[in-house]
């Protein structure tokens, strides 16, 4: 009873809180000092086209290091957690068989539609991180679609086999090679992450921006590759139960 | 009669789902419930973060053919909060990745997701 008057208090006193956040709170009618740098000065500088993918890659590029790491580690705590326990010897053989036939096969329409659907999704998924200076999207964006591709397959062949030893590979090399673009800034222009280590090419075009598009393909195929590696140890779980 | 500017309705939300995702952290047992709570808290906390970015009639922070490098200053919104909003999503995923794990190894261990039965570091 005293726990339920203590949250409803902790509710009360955060709604005060927030109302009278929100009773004084006016729209802003011009931009910020820092934001209105990064509108007049980020096309110039970086020659990305979209502001948000500048400021993120470039302009606070250490924050998306750490939040790659973030999401390395999360998934690596997955990985931990659900790794698949061999408790008896031959706990693989006949009764793993058994296990796998309690899944019930999807339909055949779900499974046509994924065949026709997946490479359309991965297609799009690259599609999105290739363009992330350009437009909305960028290499989270791009590597959730993957990700959504990989879901696609689980639901509709749930037997399929995807390597682990490929996502590692794959995760490993491409956030490699993303420190080595950033620490290229160090030593080819202003610092570490700099995106003008090569020409900044035409505003607006696929290749242009500098080192953009390249730090936003390594992020979307390590993306990609974490979440789906996250998607499959759950899936692998469910053959334990 | 002045109309409630587009931003305060995304605020307001915000803070409503916050409150929301908080309550329903705190009252629920089942552990999927809590993550749920979870989920519409940091949901909530991203509406409030890209309001408090938005500029009276801004567009998205895109230099193109319909906002010309000349103009951007005066005709975008804020860059920064959506930046930062894009970190806090992908690290909020990250985190509920992280809790369901530990959601399906307790139900393992126990066979239930009531959080009422899980005593051992109760204090």
């Amino acid at each position: 009873m005293i726990k339920r008057i203590v949250i409803a208090l902790v509710l009360i006193m955060l709604a005060v809180m927030f109302l009278d956040l929100a009773a004084n709170y006016r729209e802003n009618t011009s931009l910020s000092p820092l934001g209105r740098y990064y509108a007049e000065q980020g096309p110039a500088e970086l020659g990305a086209a979209n502001l948000v993918t500048a400021v993120v890659v470039t302009y606070r590029g250490l924050d998306t290091l750490g939040e790659v790491t973030v999401l390395f580690i999360s998934a690596a705590g997955v990985g931990l957690m659900l790794r698949r326990e061999r408790k008896k010897g031959g706990d693989n053989g006949e009764n793993g068989d058994a296990r796998m036939r309690v899944h019930k096969p999807a339909s055949e329409i779900v499974e046509t539609a994924t065949e026709l659907l997946l490479p359309m999704v991965i297609l799009f998924g690259i599609y999105v991180f290739l363009n992330g200076h350009l437009s909305p999207g960028g290499g989270f964006q791009g590597g959730a679609i993957i990700a959504s591709g990989t879901m696609f397959l689980l639901l509709a062949l749930p037997e399929s086999h995807i390597s682990r030893m490929l996502i590692s590979i794959m995760e490993s090399l491409s956030g490699f090679s993303y420190v080595v673009v950033g620490v290229l800034g160090v030593i080819l222009a202003g610092g570490f992450l700099d995106n003008r280590i090569m020409g900044l090419g035409t505003f607006g075009s696929l290749f242009s921006a500098g080192a953009i598009p390249i730090i936003y393909v390594f992020v979307g195929i390590k993306v990609g590759f974490e979440l789906s590696a996250v998607l499959d140890r759950f899936r692998e779980d469910t053959d334990l139960t | 009669m002045t109309s409630l500017p587009i931003s305060a309705i995304v605020l307001c939300s915000g803070l409503g789902l916050i409150l929301i995702g908080l309550w329903g952290m705190l009252t629920q047992r089942n552990l999927i419930r809590m993550i749920i709570g979870f989920s519409l808290l940091d949901t909530g906390i991203h509406m409030v973060m890209v309001s408090i970015g938005y500029v009276t009639g801004g567009t998205a922070p895109i230099i193109d053919a319909a906002v010309p490098a000349a103009e951007a200053a005066s005709r975008v919104v804020d860059p920064l909060p959506s930046a930062l909003v894009l970190t806090a999503i992908v690290i909020g995923l990250g985190v509920t990745a992280v809790m369901l794990a530990f959601a399906v190894r307790i139900y393992q261990e126990k066979k239930t997701l009531n959080i009422d039965e899980c005593t051992e570091s109760k204090w």
